[in-house]
């Protein structure tokens, strides 16, 4: 069976770059220029008995292999220790900015690939047209554009000049519930979500257009004309689903540069999620965090890889021979 | 980033005539084939309208960041000797305003291309450096070497660069140096990949079992023969990574991870969103150095897809 193989080898790739992301990020806070007791000491002000009782509390005068032993066994089991700010467990600081970065980096990607697809379409199959210049151009242009420096302009125009959407934020507070806080949270959302899908629907529109044009070249098309089905069919049936197979794909791996955009976007809108805790880290250097969000981000990255290999596997079998 | 540039139908190059040619020796055969190599390339390339337009906004930006202290006054950017009033809108003596220091806007915009050119083409050197070093070693060495290689790349390709870059600059810290660095080192993987399938192919053709049975060194091999023929597979690559790494260096500068000494289009941006532009509505601030990322970013995205199509006419089957 070819493809249990298959299945088998790409999980143990992806246990494989986990294991290597673990390794790297235990080895990056030990083997840099400075150690982490020195980095929480940048960020915070020490004395010398602290930065002993602090190198004890990390097990860092213990030997590296059991340190690595124990780094693996508390990553394991979720202990990521303290944030340096706010005395919170990291684990539980991750936890609670979860949702709002789902909810945003999820309506974000489905309509950045959904209208990516469509433009990519209908430009690719009457390539040359008017329709496909142009919204090539416009790709390339959203392309070129740096998420965040979009997302402020936006905002400047819709939430301040035109007062159009709130400025930022999760949700008005107060006491709405039901139908109210929900529309309440989508007018909130809508300003973050329409830049990061602005920011998107390039790559898929150029990507899924150029897929769309090796596709027409291939012979089955040609068969496809001769027997004599109508154009809309040939593009239907035999052009688009073809041409669908790597820009689904490409969906999945670019999960790790929308979750990057989100950063700023979810800064520029006080979007209460996981970019703008990420924000905050970084401006008070708060190293434990950051560390776990790095975690996060990759494993995230690495399961949404993994994911994409067997559901790719499974809808074009040709891969699996490969 | 994953994108494949379109395959136009690729028209055959003009009929050249041929010139005469006075050869003096091999080096002058070489040299003549490598000039009539880019006569023909430049024939097709300025045919490429989206190819020329992006040429010459590169050239024009490029040309003002060389000119830069001819046409502004670099004392302007030095806050302690900037004049403007701070916060002022665009005015007939500061073009674009001012910012919080009282510097004109004009001016940073124009030195900011500078730092942001740079590290542009630096990180790239370094993505290829790597890239280039790690796929031909792979690809042309097999083995054992490059299954480690290999999957070393295929980590790299998978880690989120955002996430990575961010855990090393806040570690090193953000000098211009580091960034430069950081970008090299989080986006090399797709060369790799690149370089290492062509260099498998490469080796497998008969001229150069033929030179390995004539007793080529493997320094020879690789300089005569991979390398010429892995360079027009990442060219197109290269020019693309510049555009890249310069929105790279932008995402960075606006987390706060921009180097503080330095001013780039990406630090100008962060500056002013600090300062409270957004509320308080100083668009002069923040819309020019955006407009001056997003051309120069497609002005090198529109030079390297015309490069793909003109180049690689076959090579889109991916």
């Amino acid at each position: 069976m070819g493809s249990r193989r298959y299945l088998l080898r790409k999980i143990v790739q992806a246990i494989g770059t986990l294991v290597f992301v673990l390794t790297f990020n235990f080895f990056l806070f030990r083997v840099m220029p400075s150690d982490p007791v020195q980095l929480l000491a940048r960020s915070q002000r020490l004395s010398r008995a602290d930065v002993a009782e602090l190198q004890s509390n990390l097990g860092l005068d213990k030997p590296m292999i059991e340190q690595y032993v124990v780094y693996m066994g508390n990553t394991v089991t979720g202990e990521f220790g303290v944030g340096l700010q706010s005395a919170v467990p990291v684990t539980e600081l991750i936890g609670s900015r979860l949702w709002p970065t789902i909810l945003l980096v999820g309506t974000a990607t489905f309509f950045s690939t959904a209208f990516g697809i469509l433009i990519g379409i209908k430009g690719g199959w009457r390539r040359g047209s008017t329709f496909d210049t142009s919204s090539l151009m416009g790709s390339l242009v959203l392309y070129s554009m740096p998420e965040g420096w979009l997302g402020m302009i936006l905002l400047i125009v819709f939430a301040g000049t035109l007062g159009w959407f709130p400025a930022g934020g999760y949700s008005s507070g107060g006491d709405l519930t039901g139908f109210a806080h929900i529309t309440d949270v989508l007018n909130h959302l809508f300003l973050p979500m329409l830049t990061l899908t602005l920011g998107y629907i390039g790559e898929y529109a150029i990507f899924m257009r150029s897929s769309l044009l090796e596709v027409k070249e291939e012979d089955f098309i040609l068969t496809a004309r001769a027997k004599g089905l109508r154009d809309k069919s040939v593009r239907r049936y035999h052009a688009v689903p073809n041409a669908l197979l790597p820009t689904f794909t490409l969906v999945f791996y670019s999960l790790g540069f929308v979750l990057g955009g989100s950063i700023i976007v979810e800064t520029v809108y006080s979007w209460p999620g996981l970019g703008q805790l990420t924000y905050q880290a970084i401006q008070e250097l708060d190293y434990p965090l950051i560390q776990g969000i790095f975690l996060l981000f990759s494993s995230a990255v690495i399961f949404f890889n993994l994911l994409a290999d067997l559901l790719y596997g499974h809808i074009d079998p040709r891969i699996r021979e490969a | 980033m994953t994108m494949t540039p379109t395959a136009p139908p690729q028209q055959p190059p003009p009929p050249e005539p041929i010139p005469p040619i006075k050869i003096k020796g091999q080096r002058s055969i070489a040299w003549t084939r490598r000039k009539l190599a880019l006569k023909r390339f430049w024939a097709v390339y300025r045919r490429n309208a989206m190819g020329m337009a992006g040429l010459i906004i590169l050239v024009i930006i490029v040309v003002l960041a060389l000119i830069a202290p001819l046409i502004v006054d670099p004392t302007d950017l030095d806050p302690a000797l900037a004049q403007g009033i701070p916060f002022s809108p665009p005015s007939t003596e500061h073009f674009l305003g001012t910012d919080n220091f009282g510097r004109d806007v004009f001016a940073m915009v124009i030195f900011g291309a500078r730092i942001s050119l740079l590290v542009g083409l630096a990180a790239t050197l370094v993505t290829m450096v790597i890239g280039a070093g790690v796929g031909i070693y792979g690809g042309y060495y097999g083995g054992r070497i490059d299954s480690v290689l290999n999957a070393f790349t295929n980590w790299f390709l998978v880690i989120p660069w955002i996430a990575l870059a961010i855990v090393l600059t806040s570690l090193l810290g953000p000098s211009l140096f580091n960034i430069i660095m950081v970008i090299g080192i989080t986006s090399w993987a797709g060369t790799a990949r690149l370089v290492r399938a062509q260099a498998l192919s490469v080796r497998e053709r008969p001229y150069v079992e033929r030179s390995n049975a004539l007793g080529a060194s493997n320094w020879h091999m690789i300089t005569r023969h991979i390398l010429p023929n892995v360079f027009p597979v990442i060219f197109a690559n290269t020019v693309l990574t510049v555009a890249l790494s310069i929105l790279s260096e932008t995402t960075l500068a606006l987390l706060g991870l921009g180097d503080p000494n330095s001013i780039s289009w990406g630090t100008i941006i962060n500056e002013s969103f600090e300062a409270g532009a957004l509320s308080a509505g100083y668009w002069w601030w923040l819309i020019p150095p955006g407009i001056a990322i997003v051309l120069v970013t497609l002005s090198f995205t529109m030079c390297g897809f015309a490069l793909d199509e003109v180049m690689n006419p076959r090579l889109r089957k991916r």
